[in-house]
């Protein structure tokens, strides 16, 4: 079971209170009803699923309620960084650090 | 029409109580309750029909003359008046900073107490319960089991488990059985 | 007779249970006695007993090997009941860790008609069709034969021993822990690591497998520590950390399993080893322990050697035997031979020897032998034969004798009731390997050493590959932040040297066992190598080598050296397979601990509940609640009360229990923008005091969810969603409000359990409830369809609605819960009289079926649209946006094919059909016929007094009156396709 730390109660908790949300990052567009059908695709229905580091959005859905971001590394399971959600996403080179 | 006698109210787990050497789990009183969700401006508006200040801090909690406030999230807030069980405390005027519902008959609460107190609740619930890690007066949401709780330490060797009212039977069943291996 | 004449092989010089009570029990029927403290595989050997076992693939007469959990052989049946009912049976039970107690039953495993006669053992005579990759190729053609020879037959050969028969009836516990540092192993390196930890202050929680703590330092008769026995040091520190409060001491408890961020399990056995054990003790306590360190001292293995006929009866590991003598008092014979590779065998035959065993012979592999042990052997007249092997053996059901061959190439055989071996020492690295961490080949010691874990342990002591006590004391000390002791360590025994891989020529030819709970040979894992298996992985798969519940925890390393030898690799290049938890087999039990029958999940009742069971309600799960399903009253079946109960309330009226339904309240000033995103329909239109049918899909355009929704002000909306929807929708609307759309003002709280709901529907649904009415005015003109009001109901603050899910006039009555019950028995004494009844949940299903109303679940899949529903008035069309809105512009779900929600009626109007069901449009078309839909709700309405169906059907829509098809097994059943109103078209009832 792992120990998720929440940025919102900052502090670890056990993986129990938790549920995994999806792909982080993925931004429903304002112009909903204007996208093309290609753009609906890539939104809706295509993922990453990246061996390496993972951005994932999970909620402390038994804890305080509250969606926010990881950055996981999806061979070692390791969480290598949360952060609230409305946070950028880690650049390409702070993901290249994370993995050192 | 009104009827003539008052409508009888029929709690959870009424008068339910075990005990052993080390821990006792028992129903707890009837409570009025109230779910506030607030902005920051929300909240110290709302804190003016309170008479004391909401807590702030993720796990704090805030007492005064029987009403609890427990912090749950960010902009969550639990709160539990043991003193008026039947007077709710939502303000009777709308606000549009917060929404205060009434929750006083979807929770029901065990007091669980003693020694191994802690011990019975970690059968099922995976916090570290030690005073360092969970010290006297915070609380959280988290789970017992395969139900949601909110664990509240009112005392180093009391806490308060809040939960909804159709998991009151489980969660009673489960403590019972738990506090058999609580002097371990 | 004394019980020590019983047990001719108790040496009673020796071991800690000189004065140990006299325990009975029985073996294959046969009573025995032994000591209290004694293992099964201790008491039998004391009474002589060597043979324990059949094989599992030869059924070769098999002894105990070891005094330890990587016992392979000696596995065994106990029955834990008195009344041998089946319930308490445990197979493959280790002799070698099982502990006696008074009245054990245990029977060995695996033959028939006994041990001593099995005709199992035949199959040994058919050993070349058993050899490695076996079963992949035999079983591989004619694919016919497969269901009824092959299957049954592994079916009947795989696995041993007797499974329990009847349920569980033991209780088991679970515990989550925190401490500072858990060690794992409570021999001389854990015990120091918790000494040193404990004198910091910090909290420990220290467990070992074994019943006494100690380790190898309680079969170790010669070291002393400051001039004390091992064993007194063992007492000495024990109590030390007995009195420490900080400490938490687990014996009989195995640390199985290495998880995620230092998460521990570790498994206690509480009442296994006892004869009459208290009822409120569980049988085995889980422990999830989350350390900030673990301090990993396992210990090591001893090796066995692999030589022809190596599982024969009386061959025991040289350490087994140390330990059966020094620990428990008890030799393996009278008259030993040694066959060893290391030096810690000499130990064990000096210990033999002065406990009167006669040492027939030392056969040491290696060519030259340390002096002092020569030269100690020689004092003691015990025959020393260097650079020399076994390699076979006499004697069937127990050896007695050795075959040994000289470097020269002389073979004699020399006579012996039993045989000590020892390969070496191969350090545990399971919980290390657990923990991801990598183990490192040590070409110098020919072993695997543990590494740097990624996680915050340390290993320590014979499991980090340690050889001698002092070492060890200073690494366990250093694991936990202290110095390494001063302690002057005397006749200590280095751990080091030994051999991997055959041992002797005899392996090439013989049955030289590598596995022996698998029947795995040398010739096995050559075998396949020659066929082509080259990484370690695949010889694992090939043989089985190493995949028994043993993990291989005597056979892996042998495996890897004659697999590298034969591809000439070094060891390090054909891999060592991973290690898995559990470390030792685990009961489901301990897993499930308390979450079986009533607490396997929580049962989820209404406040009405009992009512309902008090008026002789059946229920029905749904999702986790437990709903009235239909109210028989005395003689009635199923079919008749439902039958009653619709008629009941399309005539006069009923009340039912609709508690369940999820609640939401959605609170604040941008309430109504953020239902105008979440769900299809428009929302601010509508009035305070108005409630509307509410449509929730998901992005991509298909129905996730609905309900209705009641304004009650222009800042506040009560939400209500299905049974089974509530924990998602709320989730689902959570999601959006947090990360889509945070700016808006409003709240969401789930208010499901706050209310106990009571619809009432009927024609007399009005004048039943309207006295219990105050605070609103409910009548047809003030109260029309879809309004709600806050009021009082029987006293109580209530929030009242005019909603109808039968098509009948009807309310919704929502108090305070804790008021359902008196709420409810209030309107059942005026409904009674007035001719109404109780209805459940199957009434409902057929009330609203007749009218056409769709279950969310039953009658969508997660592929239907609102508008396949025929639901598209509930869709906004000048909303610029809702979640869905997009989603249903995609092509597919505007193209023509879609399956569409229609009525069907059959041609016989008492057939009806089955839910799920598949529609076809001709059925004498060729099988496979194209499947055009199928039946998603089915029902007999006792109203219209015939079978009525909703289908979801390709082009639905244009359908209307045509014939179509429902092939069954026997029949064929023939439907018209039609509307899904099938009662009242007109709705006039409704607004009654
Ligand atoms: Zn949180």
């Amino acid at each position: 079971m792992l120990l998720i730390h929440c940025p919102y109660c900052k502090d670890d908790r056990p993986e129990l209170e938790f549920s995994n949300a999806g792909e982080a990052h993925i931004v429903r567009p304002t112009n909903m009803s204007d996208i093309s059908d290609t753009e609906f695709e890539a939104m809706f229905f295509m993922r990453d699923n990246p061996k390496g580091i993972a951005l994932e959005r999970w909620r402390h859905a038994h804890g305080c309620g509250r969606f926010f971001n990881v950055a996981r590394n999806t061979v070692s399971d390791k969480f290598l960084k949360v952060y609230k959600a409305g946070e950028p996403r880690p650049s390409d080179a702070e993901i290249e650090e994370l993995l050192k | 029409m009104v009827e003539a006698t008052p409508t009888k109210r029929i709690a959870p787990a009424e008068g339910f109580r075990v005990a052993n050497s080390v821990v006792s789990i028992e129903t707890a009183k009837p409570a009025s309750r109230i779910s506030l969700r607030a902005t920051s401006a929300g909240a110290r508006s709302f804190e003016k029909s309170l008479n004391f200040a909401l807590p702030r801090k993720p796990a704090e909690t805030a007492s005064a003359k029987g009403r609890h406030a427990l912090w749950l999230g960010p902009d969550e807030w639990l709160l539990i008046d043991e003193a008026n069980p039947d007077d709710s405390m939502v303000p009777r005027l709308p606000n549009k900073q917060f929404s205060a519902v009434d929750v006083s008959h979807r929770n029901m609460a065990f007091i669980v107490a003693g020694p191994g107190a802690a011990a019975t609740l970690n059968a099922a619930c995976p916090r570290n319960l030690s005073l360092a890690a969970f010290p006297v007066k915070t609380c959280s949401r988290t789970v017992l089991g395969k139900a949601e709780i909110v664990l509240y330490r009112t005392a180093r060797d009391t806490f308060r488990v809040e939960c909804w009212r159709s998991y009151a039977p489980y969660v009673r069943d489960l403590l019972a059985i738990a506090s058999k291996d609580a002097h371990i | 007779m004394t019980p020590s004449s019983k047990q001719p092989y108790r040496a009673k010089s020796h071991g800690a249970l000189n004065h140990a009570r006299t325990v009975r029990f029985t073996f294959d029927g046969k009573p025995y006695e032994g000591l209290e403290g004694d293992t099964l595989a201790s008491a039998l050997l004391a009474n002589g007993v060597h043979l324990m076992g059949r094989s599992f693939k030869y059924h070769r007469p098999r002894g105990v090997m070891s005094a330890g959990v990587e016992e392979p052989s000696a596995l065994i049946g106990i029955s834990r009941d008195k009344s041998n009912s089946g319930a308490r049976v445990q197979p493959n039970v280790r002799a070698s860790v099982q502990e006696i107690y008074d009245g054990m039953n245990a029977v060995s495993q695996n033959r028939f008609p006994s041990l001593n006669f099995d005709l199992g053992a035949v199959n040994s005579l058919l050993a070349p069709f058993f050899a490695a990759g076996f079963y992949y190729k035999t079983f591989m053609w004619p694919r016919k034969a497969w269901d009824k020879v092959y299957e049954p037959f592994i079916r009947r050969a795989a696995g041993l021993g007797e499974s329990p028969t009847e349920t569980d009836p033991d209780r088991y516990a679970n515990r989550f822990e925190h401490c500072d540092v858990l060690i794992i192993g409570g021999g001389a390196a854990g015990l120091m690591a918790a000494k040193t930890a404990a004198a910091k202050k910090q909290r420990i929680i220290l467990c070992d497998e074994n019943p006494s703590l100690g380790g190898w330092l309680l079969a170790d008769s010669d070291v002393t520590i400051d001039g004390k026995s091992g064993t007194q040091w063992v007492k000495d520190t024990v109590a030390e950390l007995q009195a420490n409060e900080n400490v938490r001491l687990l014996t009989r408890t195995t640390g199985f399993g290495y998880f995620q961020q230092n998460m521990v399990g570790l498994v206690e056995r509480v009442t296994d080893h006892l004869a009459q054990p208290d009822m409120d003790l569980p049988r085995e306590r889980m422990w999830q322990v989350r350390a900030d360190k673990v301090v990993i001292a396992q210990g090591a293995i001893e090796r066995h050697l692999v030589f022809a006929d190596n599982d024969r009866p009386g061959i025991v590991l040289a350490g087994a035997a140390q330990k059966w003598l020094n620990q428990f008092g008890v030799t393996v014979g009278n008259n030993v031979g040694v066959f060893t590779a290391c030096d810690t065998a000499y130990a064990a035959a000096f210990d033999l020897y002065e406990a009167g065993t006669h040492i027939a012979v030392i056969v040491d592999q290696r060519a030259t032998v340390d002096q002092a042990l020569l030269e100690q052997a020689n004092e003691l007249g015990i025959r020393v034969m260097p650079n020399a092997g076994v390699v076979g053996v006499t004697g069937k059901l127990r050896i007695n004798g050795i075959k040994v061959k000289t470097a020269s190439g002389s073979e004699e055989t020399i006579e012996v009731d039993a045989l000590i071996t020892s390969a070496g020492w191969t350090p545990s690295l399971h919980l290390y390997s657990q923990s991801r961490g990598k183990p490192i080949w040590d070409e110098a010691s020919q072993r695997f050493l543990p590494g740097q874990s990624p996680q915050a342990c340390v290993s320590i002591g014979a499991c980090n590959g340690t050889n001698d006590l002092a070492t060890t004391f200073a690494e366990a000390a250093k694991a936990t932040g202290g110095r390494a002791p001063k302690l002057e360590i005397e006749n200590d025994v280095s751990l080091a040297g030994g051999t991997i891989g055959m041992a002797s020529e005899s392996a090439e030819t013989g049955k030289a066992f590598v596995d022996f709970q698998n029947d795995v040979t040398a010739k096995d894992i050559k075998l396949a190598v020659r066929e082509g298996m080259h990484s370690i992985e695949h010889v694992k798969r090939y043989t089985t080598n190493g995949m028994a519940t043993d993990q291989g925890k005597l056979s892996n390393m042998h495996g890897l050296s004659i697999a590298a030898k034969m591809l000439d690799k070094p060891v390090p290049e054909v891999g060592l397979t991973t290690f898995r938890a559990p470390y030792t087999p685990t009961t489901f039990g301990s897993f499930v601990a308390h979450a079986r029958g009533t607490l396997f999940d929580p049962s989820r009742k209404t406040p009405i509940h009992e009512w309902a069971q008090e008026n002789g309600a059946e229920f029905e799960p749904v999702s986790l609640w437990q709903r009235a399903w239909y109210f028989p009253r005395p003689g009635e079946d199923m079919h008749e009360a439902v039958d009653r109960e619709c008629r009941t309330v399309r005539t006069s009226a009923g009340v039912f229990d609709a508690s369940t339904l999820g609640k939401i309240e959605v609170v604040g000033p941008d309430a109504a923008a953020f239902m105008n995103i979440m769900y299809t329909n428009g929302w601010d239109k509508l009035k305070p005091g108005r409630a509307k049918y509410g449509i929730m899909c998901r992005e991509d355009g298909f129905i996730y969810d609905d309900g209705v929704v009641g304004k009650l002000s222009d800042t506040r909306f009560h939400v209500t969603t299905t049974t089974g929807g509530a924990p998602r929708v709320l989730n689902h609307m959570e999601d959006y409000l947090q990360t889509e759309f945070p700016d808006m003002q409003v709240w969401l709280t789930s208010t499901t359990e706050q209310w106990a709901t009571i619809a009432v529907q009927g024609p007399k649904a009005r004048e039943i409830i309207q006295p219990l009415v105050t605070g609103a005015d409910i009548s047809a003109e003030k109260f029309p369809h879809m309004s709600v009001v806050e009021c009082q109901v029987c006293g109580v603050p209530a929030r009242l609605f005019r909603i109808s899910f039968t098509g009948e006039l009807g309310f919704e009555i929502n108090v305070p819960a804790d008021y359902g019950r008196a709420v409810w028995e209030a309107i059942w004494e005026r409904a009674e009289p007035a001719g109404a009844c109780a209805y459940g949940t199957e009434t409902m299903h057929v009330l609203r079926a007749e009218k056409g109303y769709i279950i969310v679940g039953q009658d969508t899949d997660g592929t239907v649209t609102p508008h396949d529903a025929g639901l598209s008035w509930a869709v906004a069309k000048s909303k610029p946006d809702f979640v869905g809105k997009r989603g249903l512009q995609r092509p597919d779900l505007t193209a023509s094919g879609r399956r569409q929600l229609v009525g069907l009626k059959t041609s016989d109007p008492k057939k009806v059909v089955q839910e799920g069901a598949q529609i076809v449009a001709d059925p004498e078309q060729a099988i496979p016929m194209k499947m055009i839909g199928f039946v998603t709700s089915s029902y007999w309405s006792g109203t219209l007094e015939r079978s009525i169906a909703m289908a979801v059907l390709e082009d639905g829509f244009a359908r209307m009156g045509e014939t179509l098809y429902i092939p069954m097994e026997d029949e064929v059943i023939e439907v018209e396709v039609e509307g899904t109103v099938f009662y009242d078209p007109s709705g006039e009832k409704i607004n009654g």
